[in-house]
């Protein structure tokens, strides 16, 4: 075997595995090895042995899996100093059905500290870089697997989106992410950040590998996440090459103001891309987009701060040393273990329920969120799909955006709509742009968002665009 | 407005302890972010029900049946301090 298997696409490599052209074990040990020559700093563990291939229809490619998926026996530290060490007794669902279909884990991958983050710099274990250019940021939560899976050190990764956490660093890295229906992934045994959000999904090389991934992480709800769903229909792989028939709505509200040109003018490109396959491109209306940062920097931080009370150097992790007494326990290893962004979210939080302060921020929020849910139920009475771009900007420099707290949450401005609406939404790497001063052009995303459950007809049509866009995402290696 | 009693307020409520220095910072960013935040303050919501799930659900229940839990040697082995068969804290009164 040559390293050209680390050129194939999982879809690719499970192909030929099951065709016997492929030893899965000696796939996981390439990768290991790739793996350990990480200089993006995206892995915070890599796996020292392969296990024994297990069949399934994930032929044994090797899986990228994000720090805050709890894994047994393995460090799950969420990128924060409070979980340093720590090997959580159970291994979260979506990575054991994942493994059972053949899918082992190769390693985990580093993040933001517990998802709170879109460049991957508040980790307690270093900040990750842009395989494209190590100077700037991946963009996060999940940017070591975004860098990853675009450096080609993992064949494809899971990740989670809260309020863009897998669709950002995927445009922003040059990858294919989709954040699934809220529900359909069980959060059982991922650290939780805000569980009415939180969604776990694939991070992939192309639209065939994410199907295929995502194919396995839905299916019968969990019995152990009360909030997990029946996915209605088997997740199949992506054919279509034309669009005739499909209707796109493009939300002013998010294609103009406070986008980068570089960025829309790949988006327009792409637009006039769909209409030649035979999509409408039609304006439509998401009125109170513009209002979901807001609610989302509301609803956000106030369920963090209230799932962030189990770190208290009681029961795992870290405790601070020689407190006299308990409340100096608590107040001290919460001061020492968390990081100034999880801080800063936390004491948002815990502002916006304390008494008095509930009805004017998290109730208010939390009615912004079904007015953004209507927005979106009416766009897909007219639309099949709403798209706009990823992400405002492409690959911002390290450092250029942590002094300003408001600057850097900006980022997740076209996609915290759908994360609020519950809706599947998907990036697909739609060019290159260059950034705003110039210079080398970097990937940019383009975004589809769906009704509640369209998860295969948007694979569909995110097929069709990328058969007909051509990007390389394997152009760049490490 | 955020001043400087409301952090520390906060803080106590949030069992965080914060440098003089984290304190002075936090009362800056908090206000910047809560300016931004104020914006949902000028939408009518008048009658609008709140979302939490979106997608509609009913209570997800289940039979009441014991299942095997994780040994407690498993679980204590986590623990930053172990006292005989549980976790070990400094006394709440000292």
């Amino acid at each position: 075997m040559t390293p050209a298997a680390l050129e194939l696409t999982a879809s690719q490599a499970a192909a030929a595995i099951s065709r016997g052209e492929l030893d899965p074990l000696e796939l996981f040990e390439l990768y290991r090895e790739r793996a350990a020559t990480d200089r993006l700093g995206a892995f915070t563990w890599v796996a020292d042995v392969a296990p024994q291939p297990s069949g399934g229809p994930l032929g044994g490619v090797p899986l990228a899996v994000k720090d805050l998926f709890c894994t047994a026996g393995v460090p799950s530290q969420a990128g924060s100093r409070i979980l340093e060490g720590y090997c959580p007794p159970y291994t979260a669902t979506v990575v054991e059905r994942l493994a059972a279909a053949g899918a082992p884990l190769l390693a985990k991958t580093n993040q933001d500290e517990f998802a709170m983050g879109s460049s991957n710099e508040n980790s307690a274990f270093g900040p990750v870089r842009n395989p494209w250019d190590r100077t700037r940021v991946p963009g996060g939560s999940s940017g070591g697997s975004a860098a990853a899976v675009a450096a080609g050190l993992a064949p494809w990764a899971i990740g989670t989106d809260t309020g863009g956490s897998i669709r950002q660093p995927a445009a922003l890295c040059g990858i294919v992410g989709l954040k699934p229906t809220y529900g359909a992934c069980s959060r059982y045994g991922m650290i939780a950040f805000a569980s009415s959000l939180d969604q776990a999904g694939p991070l992939t090389r192309d639209v065939s590998d994410a199907a295929l991934l995502l194919s396995q992480m839905v299916g019968a709800r969990d019995p152990r996440d009360s909030t997990s769903l029946d996915f209605p229909e088997p997740i199949t792989l992506p054919r279509r090459t034309d669009l005739q028939g499909v209707r796109l709505g493009v939300p002013s509200e998010l294609s103009g103001d406070g986008i980068e040109p570089g960025v829309l003018g790949a988006f327009q490109a792409t637009l006039e891309l769909a209409r030649q396959l035979g999509a409408s491109v039609e304006p439509c209306a998401l009125p109170h987009a513009p209002d979901a940062l807001a609610a989302y920097y509301v609803l956000a931080p106030a369920e963090c701060s209230s799932n962030l009370a189990r770190f208290d150097g009681v029961r795992f992790g870290y405790r601070a040393p020689d407190a006299a007494d308990l409340t100096t326990m608590y107040t001290r290893t919460r001061h020492d273990g968390f990081g100034t962004e999880v801080k800063r979210r936390i004491m948002l939080g815990t502002y916006a329920l304390s008494s008095g302060y509930y009805d004017a921020y998290y109730g208010r929020a939390q009615r912004v969120r079904t007015k953004i849910a209507d927005d979106f139920a009416s766009a897909f009475a007219r639309f099949d799909f709403v798209v706009m771009p990823t992400a405002p900007g492409v690959a911002f420099e390290l450092g250029a955006k942590t002094a300003d707290p408001l600057a850097m949450y900006l980022n997740d401005f076209c996609t915290v709509p759908a994360s609020l609406a519950g809706i599947p939404a998907m990036s697909i790497p739609n060019g290159l742009a260059s950034p705003p001063g110039g210079g080398t052009p970097l990937p940019v995303g383009f975004q589809l968002a769906g009704p509640a459950f369209s998860e295969n007809r948007m694979l569909e049509v995110a097929f069709a665009l990328e058969q007909a866009l051509g990007f390389d995402g394997s152009a760049v290696r490490e | 407005m955020i001043d400087r009693e409301t952090v520390l307020h906060v803080a106590r409520l949030a069992r965080l302890e914060l440098t003089e220095e984290e304190v002075e910072r936090m009362t800056g960013e908090l206000d910047g972010v809560l300016e931004h935040i104020e914006r949902i303050a000028q939408l009518d919501l008048e009658g609008v029900a709140p979302t939490s799930h979106v997608v509609e659900v009913a209570n997800a229940l289940r039979e009441d049946e014991p299942e095997p839990c994780l040994p407690r040697e498993r679980v204590l082995e986590s623990a930053p301090a172990v006292l005989d068969d549980g976790f070990a804290v400094p006394s709440p009164q000292a």
